[in-house]
């Protein structure tokens, strides 16, 4: 009875719910094609909620008169120049900056454009951290739990095998039972006498120690994972990785230079100078929320001396004191452009995927071994380029290939890195 | 049976009871051995806690923990530009072109920058037979970031702001209205400042303005200024020479303003059975002296008697041998008709005149009298003036701007003391120089390559000059203070364009001469500077006594020179200059007197070449040169302890000694080096009467080169003119000989190869080619070299012991017998052992007056390498390009290959030279290291180095071409010391491109390589030599 009652109750509320949507569909699409506009024209310039180059736009709707914004979006110079005060006061408001005209807009798309900037202003999700964290701590605590039950049913076990021979010896001098007790020469006293064992073991001992000592010592120098906590945590997963930007474009002199260049913090600011807020994924396990990686965008304004709120340089720049990760030695010669750019090799192939690593790490372990490996392996990309003609003709002759690898081309020289 | 012998120690072990017998028993030592004394006091070591062992497991443990302590990487820090400037891509090069005109020396360069900083000066191509980029231009970037560079204005030794300095020295000058006061400059050779002088100096009409030459050539231009009313100094094409006669002018050095070398080695190649053909008469051995095909030695009072005789008059009063060549030149030069030129050196308005008449008379096509040089504009009876009304108080304010006078003036004690007392002394510098540290007021001003200006070297011929760097101090030009100071409100820059656009440009695009840095125009530009017509033709002034023929014999001759390395001194600071041998003594790090040996033995300033064990000979044990002390008078200046070097080719009666030495202000201890010759240089005369005085002591000298002759071997081949044109090349370019299965076959056969061949065939194949004809041994490609590989200078020590590290050395040889054919021949016909012994021995000396030759020696990059083979750890190897490959971080320093290597030309870093506080040199300070090349790597100690054919030059130059998807072109690939040659005696390329230049040179018949017969096959090979030897 109770079930039915509820059932009916839900399908109630079902219906009621379909009726609201029907009715916010419409207004749905409108806001959709406003938001589709305002990315597309005005995003460059405007956010909703704070202050860009423009100012913010989150119920400017309501505040000035339909006409009169078609007019501004329109032509806001023209609007200006009509001598209209309030054109005046928002233009002085926001340092004389020109607004670009967009008569392209008709009024129903400015129209579509408003009703997208008046939504109400989204309440922030809060999400209960402490589910979040118990998640994550859950397979670190099992396994220390296997473990250590492991070696608790280990120690009883000993305990046990202990208890057992004493109770028996126990009962087996109770009840006279005489057991030999052979007195034999110790283990280690044989080893010792027996010479040859001796010698076999501490030859086998020292290959041991001399091979795992050539293993740390060729080891010292190599950084393979070495990834230092860096002054701004800059995410490259969120930059090569969730936005699609190419590596060239922030590391742009590797097309050209033996330097991939760390980029100037002008390059930062020119997307940055509008993305003040951060709004993608969070990794609250490893505390990466929101209000973190805004924070590393404000370290980057602070760095390059931008005030946010008047949205102007103020001059004062910190350069920021990057920790290199990928150091190859002085007496090393690489030249990135010959990779990137004549060779095409991608940026992967030695950085590994970046596009995933929210904190770089050196991917490779840069040793003259592992260069000297892919040289072996890669083929010398000569197509289509003037100067490698009349070469690879008679390099292919010469080996009887088609394809020719780096080190056949000479890529495995000396003077090639050393000078 | 083994013997029962007892062996005695000591007659005391016979003595039973001896206690010495029973204490050695259980000692080692008799006596006890006095530990206390070396280990401190008894009683703190026993009631120290620590015991031996404890020590010993401290040091254990340090050690262990410093070394496993090491095995952690350092954290590097990389800081990118907050905004990177445009221009400005990080590991990529970024050229500009500017002039350098710091009063001695004129160019047009090109400017090579890494991150913003300048680190290599080449020429400018665009720029032709302008200026000579030569080793001290090359070396200027260095002076660019000298610590001891000035760094604030200072008013009365204090540092002050520009405004302060400003307001004092504009009150100062309405103090001084109508008081005289001089500014004495440099020659500027810009259109721009001398305008700007001529406003200040309208707006200041008590300021007169006295031009100063360090190194004065006033009296040429006495000459030029009498004959053709222009203040200049006639140019000279000697490409287009047949004979040349030069007495006492060094040509291939800074005669004139030097910068015509390059047209002299044009004409010193065989084209066609063509050369020319020159004859010098000097005092000194000079580089033209080593260079020409008949040298004469003449001291200059017999120079102006020749000249006399070779413009139409007698030869009378000149010695017999000497009257005898002099009739041969004029023979030749009648000859030649208007072919041939005659120049001189002798600092004599009337001797500079008579040569400029000779030459107008014939029509000389040499000489260039419608387009003048504008590089010395000095006039010595103006600056004499100076000087007297300084010491005599009659000038009250002296502004003295880019010259040092109380160092480089000749009574500059006396000159010192009248400048301190002068009421406004005010000095424009870049370093706290000798003039500065007297003066009141110090402006402290950039180097050339952080200034605007401008240049007119050549007449019609205009450079610009632009900042590559921004100031590294806080510091302000000249120009822009006396903007400041007229009330003109433009910066110096705006003001060059002002007056390149109403005047220079005609049109021209300004972006685009900033950026070619040279323009063509036929623009006549007002000179605004003062010049005294009519006075200077008053011989009397700078005629000296030494140039009469009726002067007593009064000691000996001194002709007063400057150094292709030190120039007029400014450059002191300079450790690669300092460094940089003396292209003819070899000596580096000092100037010294040169004499002649018979004047030498006279005068008793000659060591014995061999001595006993405890004397003093004329080289060490080690080989490093000596040299006796001499004092050097001249009435009553005394310059005391000059070092004597014994120079072959000097004239009997005359002395040598090079100005721009003894600099001790703002010069660094190790750097000041030599004495200061300008004392001697009374009247502004570089020839002088002196009288030597032997002094004790013994000098040591730095000489590179202790081997002076060739023996009669073929490292230097050459051949005469007559012999090259019409003799088959097998007869004077012979290719040697080796003997296989007892049967002499030629190196080149196959059969005469032990080792298989590389193949070279596919890529490129790097040669270098030296022509010997063109290489007048300037030495311009050895800073090169030095500034293109971070090559460390090792100071005056290390050099004498033979630890020099230049990659490229350039070897002078002497002849032993009047030419280097005579000790072929004399080698041929030694024979039995006495005369093998004593004629070898005899051939280790120069002659009196020996022929001379150059040699540029690098790594030869032999296809054959004897390095190679005896490497054990693989660190040099054989690239397919053609390179001798030289991995620095595989080295392990056992130095086999430096032995094993025929030409010594491996270099080894006995010790670390960058950050190293013994050789505290530009690596070893902050501002010094930004010279250095970030494409190739600082050295370490215990590695050996040596030429590397430039190959981060060639590597680059193919990575280009292949990034733009093309072919190399001829011409690109370029190392350091043949893209500094602007005799065209080093060309580089590639010979698998058969339309390149170094194809077609190896394909030449004058092509020999460097010791063939021992079969290296270098991939650097050398033109025969040929002079224009005129028998009769």
């Amino acid at each position: 009875m109770l079930a039915l009652l509820l059932t009916i109750s839900n399908v109630i509320n079902a219906q009621d719910e379909i009726a609201k949507v029907v009715a916010s569909t419409e207004n749905e699409d409108v806001i959709k094609a406003g938001k589709a506009l305002f990315n597309a024209n005005c995003a460059a310039c405007h956010k909703l909620d704070k202050k860009a180059t423009g100012p913010a736009l989150r119920g400017k709707a309501d505040k000035y008169d339909r006409e009169w914004l078609y007019k501004w979006i329109n032509n806001s110079q023209g609007l200006i120049k009509s001598g209209d005060a309030k054109a005046i006061t928002i233009f002085e408001e926001n340092n004389m900056s020109i607004m670009t005209s967009f008569p392209q807009l008709s009024h129903t798309d400015i129209d579509n454009i408003l009703a997208y900037t008046s939504q109400p202003k989204p309440e922030p999700i809060i999400i209960e951290s402490s589910i979040a964290e118990g998640g994550s701590g859950e397979s670190g605590v099992s396994n220390n739990i296997i473990l250590a039950a492991l070696a608790l049913v280990f120690l009883l076990l000993v305990v046990m095998l202990v208890l057992v021979n004493k109770t028996l010896r126990g009962i087996a001098i109770a009840s006279g039972v005489e057991y030999e007790v052979k007195s034999r020469t110790p283990i280690w006293k044989v080893f010792v006498q027996n010479q040859f064992l001796v010698l076999v073991s501490t030859i086998f001992l020292l290959l041991i120690g001399g091979y795992f000592m050539f293993g740390f010592l060729m080891q010292i120098g190599v950084n393979q994972g070495y990834s230092p906590v860096q002054p701004i945590h800059f995410s490259h997963k969120i930059h090569a990785g969730d936005n699609q930007i190419d590596c060239n474009y922030c590391h742009s002199s590797a097309r050209k230079s033996k330097t991939s260049g760390i980029p100037s913090l002008n390059v930062c600011m020119n997307c940055h100078k509008n993305i003040s807020d951060y709004n993608g994924e969070e990794n609250l396990a490893e505390g990466y929320t929101l209000d973190f990686y805004n924070g590393e965008i404000a370290k980057l304004y602070d760095a390059v001396g931008w005030d946010v709120d008047q949205q102007v340089y103020t001059g004062e720049e910190k350069p920021v004191k990057w920790i290199r990760i990928h150091n190859l030695p002085d007496f090393a010669y690489f030249n990135h452009s010959q990779h990137v750019t004549v060779a095409g090799v991608d940026c992967q192939k030695c950085h590994g995927p970046v596009e995933e690593m929210e904190i770089l790490e050196q991917f490779v372990p840069l040793t003259m071994g592992w260069c000297i490996n892919c040289h072996r392996e890669t083929n010398v990309n000569m197509k289509d380029n003037e100067y490698y003609k009349k070469i690879h003709d008679e390099l292919s002759k010469k080996y009887g290939v088609e394809q020719i690898t780096a080190a056949q081309f000479g890529g495995i020289e000396c003077g090639k890195c050393h000078y | 049976m083994s013997s029962n012998k007892k062996y005695w120690k000591s007659v005391e072990e016979l003595n039973q009871n001896s206690s010495i017998v029973k204490r050695l028993q259980q000692n080692e030592f008799v006596e006890e051995i006095p530990i206390d004394k070396f280990l401190g006091d008894k009683e703190t070591l026993e009631s120290s806690s620590t015991t031996r062992r404890d020590f010993l497991k401290y040091v254990g443990f340090t050690t262990a923990a410093a070394s496993i302590a090491a095995c952690e990487g350092p954290v590097i820090k990389s800081i990118p530009y907050v905004v990177q400037p445009d221009e400005i891509v990080p590991g990529v090069a970024n050229y500009y072109a500017s002039s350098i005109a710091d009063g001695f020396d004129f160019a047009n360069i090109l400017v090579k920058t890494r991150e913003g900083r300048p680190i290599k000066i080449d020429r400018n191509e665009l720029s032709k037979n302008n200026g000579s980029v030569n080793a001290r231009v090359h070396a200027s970037v260095l002076s660019l970031y000298d610590s001891n560079r000035l760094q604030d204005p200072l008013i009365s030794g204090e540092v002050v702001t520009w405004e302060d300095f400003d307001k004092k020295v504009t009150n100062k000058m309405i103090d001084m209205a109508g008081k005289d006061v001089v500014l004495l400059t440099q020659t500027f050779a810009s259109p721009s400042t001398s305008r700007l002088i001529k406003e200040f100096t309208e707006k200041y009409p008590n300021v007169r303005h006295v031009i100063y030459d360090t190194v004065s050539s006033s009296e040429a231009l006495d000459a030029f200024n009498n004959k053709y009313g222009v203040r200049a100094l006639a140019d000279y094409d000697f490409s287009k020479a047949e004979v040349i006669v030069s007495i006492g002018a060094d040509l291939l050095g800074d005669w004139q303003g030097g910068g015509y070398d390059a047209g002299y080695a044009k004409g010193r190649v065989p084209k066609k059975g063509k050369m020319s053909y020159h004859i010098q008469f000097e005092a000194n051995m000079s580089l033209s002296g080593a260079n020409a095909d008949n040298r004469i030695p003449v001291t200059p009072s017999q120079q102006s008697l020749i000249l006399k005789a070779l413009t139409g008059g007698s030869t009378s009063g000149l010695p017999e041998d000497i009257a005898k060549a002099v009739s041969k030149a004029k023979a030749q030069l009648n000859k030649a008709g208007n072919k041939g030129v005659l120049i001189t050196g002798l600092p004599n308005v009337n001797a500079q005149t008579r040569a400029l008449t000779y030459n107008e008379s014939v029509g000389s096509i040499v000489i260039d009298i419608a387009k003048p040089k504008m590089v010395r504009k000095g006039n010595t009876t103006e600056v004499l003036n100076v000087l007297n009304g300084v010491i005599s108080g009659s000038v009250k304010g002296l502004i003295t701007v880019g010259v040092d006078p109380v160092y480089s003036f000749p009574n500059s004690d006396a000159f010192a003391k009248g400048y301190s007392s002068l009421e406004m002394s005010l000095a424009f510098s870049m370093k706290k120089d000798a003039t500065a540290s007297l003066a009141k007021m110090v402006a402290a001003t950039p180097h050339y390559l952080e200034s605007w200006g401008d240049t007119q070297i050549k007449k019609g011929t205009f450079g610009l000059m632009q900042p590559t760097i921004n100031p590294l101090f806080n510091t302000r030009q000249f120009q822009d203070s006396l903007l400041k100071w007229t009330g003109n409100p433009k910066s110096y820059y705006d003001y060059i364009k002002e007056t390149w656009t109403t005047t220079i440009l005609n049109g021209a695009s300004w972006n685009q001469t900033l950026h070619d840095g040279v323009l063509v125009s036929d623009t006549e530009i007002e000179t605004y500077e003062t010049t005294l017509i009519g006075e200077g033709s008053n011989e009397s002034s700078t005629s000296n006594s030494a140039l009469s023929t009726s002067s007593k014999e009064i000691g000996l001759e001194l002709t007063l020179y400057t150094k292709i390395s030190m120039g007029d001194g400014q450059q002191a600071n300079n450790p690669w200059l300092q460094e940089m041998p003396d292209p003819i003594t070899r000596a580096s790090w000092d100037n010294y007197l040169t004499i002649s040996e018979a004047d030498a033995n006279e005068l008793d300033l000659a060591l014995p070449l061999s001595g006993g064990l405890f004397e003093e000979t004329r080289n060490s044990a080690n080989g490093g040169l000596n040299g006796k002390y001499c004092n050097v008078r001249l009435g009553d200046v005394v310059i005391e302890n000059v070092p004597v070097l014994i120079q072959p080719g000097q004239a009997k009666g005359s002395v040598g000694l090079a100005l721009g030495y003894g600099k001790t202000a703002s010069v660094q201890q190790e750097m000041q080096t030599g004495v200061n010759a300008y004392l001697l240089y009374q009247n502004f005369s570089s020839v002088q009467n002196v009288t030597l005085e032997k002094a004790s002591g013994i000098h040591k000298f730095a000489c590179v080169q202790l081997h002076n002759t060739m023996m009669g071997r073929d490292i230097i081949r050459e051949t005469t003119l007559e012999i090259f044109n019409t003799k088959d090349a097998d007869v004077w370019n012979e290719i040697p000989m080796v003997s296989k299965d007892h049967k002499m076959i030629k190196v080149t056969d196959s059969g005469a190869n032990l080792w298989s061949s590389f193949d070279h065939s596919i890529g490129h194949h790097f040669n270098l080619s030296i022509d010997l004809s063109a290489c007048t041994g300037c030495g311009a490609c050895v800073i090169a070299c030095h500034s293109e590989n971070n090559v460390p200078v090792v100071g005056k020590l290390e050099v004498r012991k033979s630890r020099d590290m230049h990659w490229l050395r350039i070897d002078r040889y002497y002849s032993s017998e009047e030419s280097f054919s005579g000790d072929f021949e004399k080698k041929e016909n030694i024979s039995g052992l006495d005369s093998t012994l004593s004629q070898y021995k005899e051939m280790e000396r120069a002659s009196a007056n020996p022929q001379v030759a150059f040699q540029p020696v690098m790594c030869q990059h032999c296809n054959h390498a004897p390095c190679e083979t005896v490497c054990p750890v693989s660190a040099t190897s054989h690239g397919r390009q053609g390179q001798n490959q030289m991995a620095y971080n595989r080295c392990v320093g056992t130095r086999y290959c430096a032995n094993n290597c025929p030409y010594k030309v491996r270099r080894f870093n006995w010790f670390l030279y960058a950050q190293n506080d013994e050789f505290d040199y530009h690596m070893n300070n902050d501002l010094g290291r930004m010279v250095l090349n970030p494409d190739v790597v600082v050295r370490s100690r215990g590695v050996m180095e040596k030429c590397s054919m430039c190959i981060q030059k060639t590597q680059k130059t193919i990575l280009d071409a292949k990034r733009d998807g093309r072919t190399v072109k001829d011409g690109e690939f370029q190392t350091a010391c043949s893209k500094a040659c602007d005799k065209g005696a080093i060309v580089f390329g590639d010979i698998n491109d058969h339309d390149s230049k170094v194809f077609k040179l190896k394909k030449n018949n004058r092509v020999y390589r460097l010791l063939e017969e021992v079969g290296t096959k270098p991939n650097v090979f050398y033109h025969v030599k040929v002079r224009n030897i005129k028998e009769g």
